[in-house]
């Protein structure tokens, strides 16, 4: 199908050259992109495409250079989210656009442009939200809600606009694979009202199962529209990507498990630091040599509090909760628990991970510094330049990171390629446990292969790895065994073998799993009779 | 009139300003806007009130004065810091320091004059009350303009729409501005009704409180006032409780080192123990007594993490720019 056929029929929306540019970057280089009355259009690409720059435009948050959009055959120029409202245009955001002080209700009430009193738009908020199976108090506070409610809140503002398009950003990132079930649903009920959709991912297999049509931009340029259920997962990747994604490799390293535990976890347990933190729940765990372990859940269940545990930027009130290679580490800090032989590698990479505004040889020292005194620091503390240039120099080539300049800032690499260089400066200390969370988190199909493939190398010379990770894709992909992580607590740990996408979900949703998915739990109360 | 009552009638005296001075930054900070130029604002508003009304001859005028000037002054601190998105805190702190110099240049004819004294409100028959009679008919103007500013922000904050739209700016301006809001605006009104505030809390000191010009005569009340508006976690009705604490305890320490100790024989025991001790302490500490003690208990009150967590502007401070 063309886009010239749809057109003959009246498209709801007809873009053209489409222009966004930020200072030397073409974020969208001269975009078309043809919106049929009830489809669900696929707008696909990798991270920094493009994608979120054209949809910013159509809800009016962002200004084109140049281009023409045309609704109902009628040129409109869309100059604030309120007019795009106007005409018929709703946006679920993907980093949600909501306050966590203020009730569900009071979110809804601010996106609604008339009068309407609080207590009305509750009612009706209530009254959508079980048309559509997307139950909602609308007087709780969005603070202490999960990821998936707050999207719910989300998805019955924007309907509750009467839109005719319904513009979708990276919806399911945030979702277990039953809420997002429960999402398409919603969806393919609202394109049978006759809603158009434009759905974007970069999953494909939900893009494959649920969209009509699919437009690719690469680079900022439109490279193809395609019916992707004609298509394959690969080929559309190919598409997205521009060249083929090497598979990761992972044979040959089924038996390696089973040696020395080097990294356990016993009864670790942490109070909530804030009203809006994770308390981490009676957590016990044991990886032992050449073992990949992940850690799957919804974001916000602990994981980020888990981590700071592990990496000792906050200590254990008893050493014996966490045990590097066969030594008590909870009462030690960062340095210490990497001089055992650890190494971390957090969630965000700007800020957390590296120093944004210093050299990348800067940041390899500063991760390093402890560890690596002797060959990094001269006496009286000062700094050999040489020796740590070479050894960015080494990392660099290893992950194949690139960049512009010897040795640039940290802030200007792409996220995938500054992932690449935090996961490498670790890697190159050869270290016996490596914790990361999220480690392809928005990163580009080519890096994360690269990444994973890392993990892999590493966990096959003999280390653990113990990977925390939103993708369930890339958990199947990587681990020898999964747990999952649910409200501070984390669940009995299943091999690859028996781990399923709706057993793992179900986790993640919160529910226990049958007796089938708990063989140690059916173990006991065997144990217990005899 | 009985001495209690004076004594009660002073203290709304001492409180007022603060509580002005304090329901106004209280309204810029649920924007998510921090400007620490209360006390420049105030003495702006105090030196005009007092200059406008020996002109004019109408205090009502010095009134309007002050009122307008405090506007017209965090003008500038608004056009810096949201316009040319200067450091909050650091523009704050210039403001009150050209405050501070700019209202002692313009007032420095004015160190001796007599001023003109706002009327208080006396209503026949029901100011004649015995005990609540004076207290709630025959206090000046500027008493009820504080109690009406109280009412009239925690109405407008907590409910109308315009208020939610106040306080969702503060919260996240990236999600506000993502829905349509426009956060400066907002942030400009905020911060010039914030800028009026604190204007009219300086009228009132050179008006009613002393009724002269006195360089520096604000002595800290702006810094009380924001202090005031953090400790009461962003909530209209605690800071009304601190301002008059603080109001209370001022006026106390007052008495207590003036009063004669042989004329408090009559009093209870632990009483009079506690006022001996008191006079005993050096007189710098009593006058640091207000500032303590209000901080102290405003600090007990606010426990409550989680309640103070909702009521913490999220954006407090933060620089926005939004892309366009």
């Amino acid at each position: 199908m063309t886009a010239e056929s749809i057109h003959e029929t009246g498209a709801l929306l007809d873009v053209r050259g489409l222009t966004k540019v930020f200072g030397d970057l073409k974020a969208c280089d001269a975009v078309d992109l043809v919106i049929g009355k009830g489809e669900i259009h696929a707008l696909l690409g990798e991270n920094g495409a493009g994608k979120s720059t054209l949809v910013k435009m159509l809800f009016g948050s962002l200004e084109p250079n140049a281009g023409t959009i045309v609704w109902k055959d009628r040129p409109v120029r869309i100059s604030s989210p309120a007019e795009a409202r106007q005409l018929g245009i709703g946006m679920v955001f993907q980093h949600f656009s909501l306050f966590e002080a203020l009730t569900a209700a009071e979110n809804i009430a601010l996106s609604l442009d008339d009068n309407t009193p609080i207590r009305t738009i509750a009612a009706k908020a209530k009254a959508l939200s079980h048309s559509y199976g997307l139950p909602l108090d609308p007087y709780s506070m969005v603070g202490d809600l999960s990821v998936g409610e707050r999207q719910r809140i989300e998805i019955i503002r924007c309907l509750l606009q009467r839109p005719e398009l319904i513009i979708l950003d990276e919806p399911t990132s945030v979702l277990t694979p039953q809420e997002a079930d429960r999402l398409f649903e919603t969806l393919e009920r609202l394109r049978d009202e006759g809603k158009s959709i434009l759905y974007i991912s970069h999953r494909l297999e939900e893009v494959k199962r649920l969209c009509d049509r699919a437009t690719v931009l690469r680079h900022g340029k439109v490279v193809g529209h395609c019916d992707p259920r004609q298509e394959t997962a690969s080929s559309l990747a190919r598409m997205m990507v521009g060249s083929e994604v090497k598979a990761v490799d992972r044979h040959a390293d089924e038996g390696s498990a089973g040696g020395e535990r080097l990294l356990e976890i016993t009864s670790l347990s942490r109070k909530p630091a804030t009203p809006f933190s994770t308390p981490l729940r009676d957590i016990s765990l044991a990886v032992s040599a050449g073992e990949i372990f992940g850690i799957a859940g919804v974001a916000g269940n602990g994981q980020g509090e888990f981590f700071e545990a592990i990496s000792g930027e906050i200590r254990q009130p008893a050493s014996g909760m966490v045990r590097i290679c066969g030594r008590d580490a909870g009462h030690l800090g960062i340095s210490a628990r990497r001089a055992l032989g650890a190494a971390f590698v957090p969630e965000e990479r700007l800020g957390h991970g590296a120093a944004p505004a210093m050299r990348l040889s800067d940041n390899l020292l500063l991760a390093r510094h402890a560890t690596d005194s002797k060959r990094y620091l001269g006496a009286l503390g000062t700094i050999r330049r040489e020796a740590i240039r070479e050894s960015a120099r080494h990392v660099n080539e290893m992950m194949d990171v690139r960049k512009s300049g010897e040795d640039p800032a940290a802030s200007a690499l792409s996220g995938g390629n500054l992932q690449k260089f935090i996961i490498g400066r670790e890697l190159d200390r050869e270290p016996k446990v490596l914790v990361v969370n999220q480690p392809t988190w928005g990163v580009d199909a080519g890096a994360a292969a690269r990444i994973r493939q890392a993990l892999i190398e590493l966990a096959r010379s003999g280390s653990v790895v113990l990977v925390i990770s939103q993708d369930l894709d890339e958990l199947f992909e990587i681990s020898d065994r999964v747990a999952v992580m649910h409200n501070g607590e984390l669940s009995a740990p299943l091999t690859i073998a028996e781990a399923t996408f709706e057993k793992i979900g179900l986790l993640m949703g919160g529910a226990e799993p049958g007796p089938a998915a708990h063989p140690h739990a059916a173990e006991t109360e065997t144990e217990g009779a005899a | 009139m009985g001495m209690a009552e004076a004594i009660l009638l002073t203290v709304a005296t001492a409180a007022t300003p603060l509580l002005i001075a304090a329901i106004g930054e209280l309204v810029v900070e649920r924007s998510g806007v921090l400007n620490l130029g209360v006390e420049g604002m105030m003495l702006m508003g105090a030196v005009a009130g007092f200059g406008a009304a020996i002109m004019s001859g109408s205090a009502w005028i010095g009134v309007f004065a002050g009122l307008l000037t405090g506007a017209l002054f965090s003008l500038l601190f608004a056009f810096l810091a949201l316009t040319l998105v200067t450091n909050q805190v650091a523009t704050g702190l210039a403001l009150t320091l050209l405050g501070i110099g700019m209202s002692g240049m313009i007032g420095e004819s004015f160190v001796g004059m007599p001023g003109v004294k706002l009327r208080v409100l006396d209503l026949p028959v029901i100011s004649d009350i015995p005990l609540i009679g004076r207290l709630l008919f025959g206090q000046d103007p500027f008493f009820y303009i504080s109690i009406g500013l109280v009412a009239g922000v925690m109405w407008f904050l907590f409910r109308t729409r315009a208020g939610l739209t106040l306080r969702s700016v503060g919260d996240s301006h990236t999600s506000a501005h993502a829905l349509g809001i426009r956060v400066v605006l907002i942030r400009y009104c905020a911060v010039m009704f914030g800028g009026a505030c604190a204007g009219l809390a300086g009228a009132q000191l050179s008006l009613v409180y002393t009724t002269q010009w006195i360089e520096n005569m604000t002595a800290g009340r702006g810094w009380i006032a924001l202090a005031l508006v953090v400790f009461a976690s962003w909530r209209p009705l605690r800071v009304l409780v601190g301002a008059y604490l603080f109001g209370a305890i001022t006026i106390m320490q007052l008495h207590v080192q003036a009063v004669n100790m042989a004329d408090l024989v009559s009093l209870p025991g632990p009483l009079y123990w506690l006022v001996s001790v008191l006079k005993s302490a050096p007189s710098q500490l009593l006058s640091a007594l207000p500032y303590l003690a209000t901080i102290v208990v405003l600090v007990i009150i606010s426990r409550n993490r989680r309640l103070t967590i909702m009521n913490t502007p999220a954006s407090l401070g933060r620089p926005f720019v939004p892309d366009r």
